[in-house]
C-alpha cells in the first residue's frame, strides 16, 4: 500500500505534471505522434479500399496485406523504420525530429491494413440492388460510391478507423524505445532507473488514453451512422468487431 | 544482411526462439484453459457474460508494455509472471468470446436430436456441441497465437529475451540491421507455422468436415 502513496505522491508533484518533460508536455507528443500517422492512413487507405471494394479489383491483395500486417510484430517494425530511415532524415536536415518522423513513418503502416481491410469489405458488402437501384437513378459511378456505397459502408469503415486509432496510440508508446518522447517515456525511463511510481505513472497515463480513444471513437462510430442502419447488428459488423486486431 | 553473424550465432537465435515460443505456449495453454472455463460458467449463469466480456475488453484496450508496467512494480522485471499475467489477459477476449460464439452457433436442430438420443448434459457438450463448435474455436485459437506472438516481443523490455531481444537489444541497440531483421523474419515464421498448425490441428480433429473445405 505504500507503494500507492508513492504513485500519488508522484502525480501531486507538479514537476511531473507540467512543462516538456511532464505529463503536459508527454501527452501533447503523445498526440502529436498518434494523430498525423492516423490521418495519413485515413487518407491513403480510405480511397484506395474504397475503389477496391468498388471495383472488385486487388481483393486478394488486401487480404493479404491485412493477414501479413497481423503477422508483423509492431516492435520491429519501429525498430526496423527507425534504422532504415534515421540517416536520410538526418541528411534533409531533421536531426532534431528524426526518432519521431521514423515513428511516424512506422505507424502509418501499421494504421493502413485496418483502415484498408474494412473499407474494402463494407463497400464491397453493400447490397447490390443498393448499386443497381442507385444506377436506375441514372448515378455516375463516383456518385454511387459516394452517395450509395460510403454512407451505408460507415459503420464498418469506422471500426476499422477505430481499430487502427487504438492501435497507433497504443504504439506510440513503444516510440520510447526508439528515442521519441510521448508517455512511452516515463515508462521506458521508469524502467531503465527502476523508479518504479514513475513506471506505474506512465502506465496509468497511457491505459487512460488507450480507453478515451476507444471511447471517443465508439461514440463518433454511434453518431454518424445513418439512422435507418441503427440499431441493425449486422453479421458483417460482428465480423469486422470480432476481427479487431489487439493494441500493442 | 550479415550472413556470417547469423551462422556464427545460431545459438542464441535458437535461444532467442525458444524463449519466444515457451512464452507463447504458456500464454495459450493458460488462457484457453481460463477462456474454457469461464465460457462453461457463463452457459450456467448468463448475466455474467456481460461484465466478464466487459473487463476483458477493458484489459485488451490496454497497451501490452503500460500492462507489463502495471505489474513491474509488484511482480518485478525479468520475472516471466510479470509477462505471463499480462499475455493471457489478452488472450481471454478473443478465446472466450470464439467459444461463446461457437458453442451458440450450434443448431437447435443438433442439440435437440443429442437430447433426444439421451446424451447428458455433459456427453451432449463434450460430443456433440464442442465438436461442432470447433473451426470456431480453432478461429479463436489461431487469431489468439498470432497476437501473443508479436506482443512477446514487447517482453524483451522488461528483461525477458525472445526475439525482440535480437530486434531491440542486440539489433537497435548496437545499430546492427542483421539482427532486427533475424527477429523480424523468426517472428513471422512462428505466427505462421503456428497459424498453419492450428488448421492442420482442425483438419484432423473434424474428420466430417473434409469432403468439403478445409481451413
Amino acid at each position: 500500500m505504500e507503494f500507492f502513496g508513492e504513485v500519488a505522491a508522484w502525480f501531486s508533484d507538479p514537476a511531473n505534471l507540467f512543462g516538456s518533460d511532464g505529463l503536459q508536455g508527454r501527452i501533447g507528443e503523445h498526440l502529436i505522434l498518434s494523430v498525423i500517422p492516423l490521418l495519413l492512413a485515413v487518407a491513403i487507405a480510405l480511397p484506395l479500399g474504397a475503389w477496391i471494394g468498388h471495383s472488385g479489383r486487388f481483393a486478394n491483395l488486401v487480404i493479404n496485406i491485412a493477414n501479413i500486417g497481423r503477422a508483423i510484430p509492431s516492435l520491429a517494425i519501429l525498430a526496423l523504420a527507425t534504422m532504415l530511415l534515421q540517416a536520410f532524415i538526418v541528411s534533409i536536415g531533421l536531426r532534431q525530429f528524426a526518432s519521431e518522423i521514423a515513428t511516424m513513418i512506422a505507424l502509418t503502416a501499421l494504421a493502413i491494413p485496418p483502415i484498408l481491410t474494412n473499407a474494402y469489405v463494407g463497400i464491397s458488402e453493400v447490397d447490390d440492388d443498393l448499386v443497381e437501384a442507385g444506377r436506375g437513378m441514372g448515378m455516375r459511378e463516383g456518385q454511387i460510391l459516394r452517395e450509395v456505397e460510403l454512407p451505408v459502408a460507415l459503420p464498418v469503415i469506422l471500426v476499422g478507423v477505430r481499430t487502427a486509432a487504438v492501435q497507433v496510440v497504443a504504439t506510440a508508446t513503444l516510440g520510447a524505445v526508439f528515442a521519441t518522447g510521448g508517455l512511452g517515456r516515463f515508462i521506458i525511463d521508469g524502467i531503465a532507473q527502476r523508479r518504479f511510481d514513475e513506471v506505474f505513472a506512465g502506465a496509468i497515463a497511457v491505459a487512460t488514453l488507450s480507453i478515451l480513444t476507444e471511447l471517443a471513437f465508439g461514440f463518433v462510430q454511434r453518431r454518424v451512422t445513418s439512422p435507418g442502419l441503427r440499431g441493425r447488428r449486422t453479421a458483417l459488423q460482428e465480423a469486422a468487431q470480432a476481427g479487431r486486431a489487439a493494441g500493442v | 544482411m550479415d550472413w556470417g553473424w547469423i551462422v556464427r550465432n545460431l545459438d542464441e537465435i535458437g535461444q532467442r526462439t525458444f524463449e519466444h515460443v515457451l512464452l507463447t505456449v504458456v500464454a495459450i495453454v493458460i488462457g484457453f484453459a481460463i477462456s474454457f472455463g469461464l465460457a462453461l460458467l457463463i452457459r450456467r449463469l448468463s448475466w455474467l457474460e456481460g461484465p466478464i466480456i466487459g473487463i476483458s475488453g477493458i484489459l485488451y484496450a490496454i497497451p501490452s508494455l503500460a500492462l507489463f508496467a502495471f505489474l513491474v512494480p509488484f511482480t518485478g522485471i525479468q520475472n516471466p509472471l510479470t509477462a505471463e499475467i499480462a499475455l493471457v489477459s489478452y488472450t481471454i477476449l478473443i478465446l472466450l468470446r470464439n467459444i461463446l460464439a461457437g458453442l451458440a452457433a450450434v443448431p437447435r436442430d443438433v442439440i435437440e436430436a443429442a437430447d433426444g438420443m439421451g446424451y447428458t448434459p455433459s456427453q451432449r457438450l463434450w460430443r456433440v456441441e464442442l465438436p461442432v463448435a470447433l473451426p470456431v474455436i480453432v478461429a479463436g485459437l489461431r487469431i489468439a497465437t498470432v497476437t501473443i506472438i508479436g506482443l512477446v516481443t514487447v517482453t524483451a523490455l522488461i528483461g525477458l529475451g525472445g526475439l525482440g531481444y535480437l530486434i531491440v537489444d542486440v539489433g537497435y541497440r548496437r545499430f546492427f540491421l542483421t539482427a532486427t531483421i533475424v527477429g523480424l523474419v523468426g517472428a513471422v515464421l512462428l505466427a505462421v507455422l503456428a497459424d498453419r498448425g492450428f488448421v492442420l490441428l482442425q483438419h484432423a480433429l473434424t474428420p466430417w468436415a473434409r469432403r468439403r473445405t478445409v481451413g
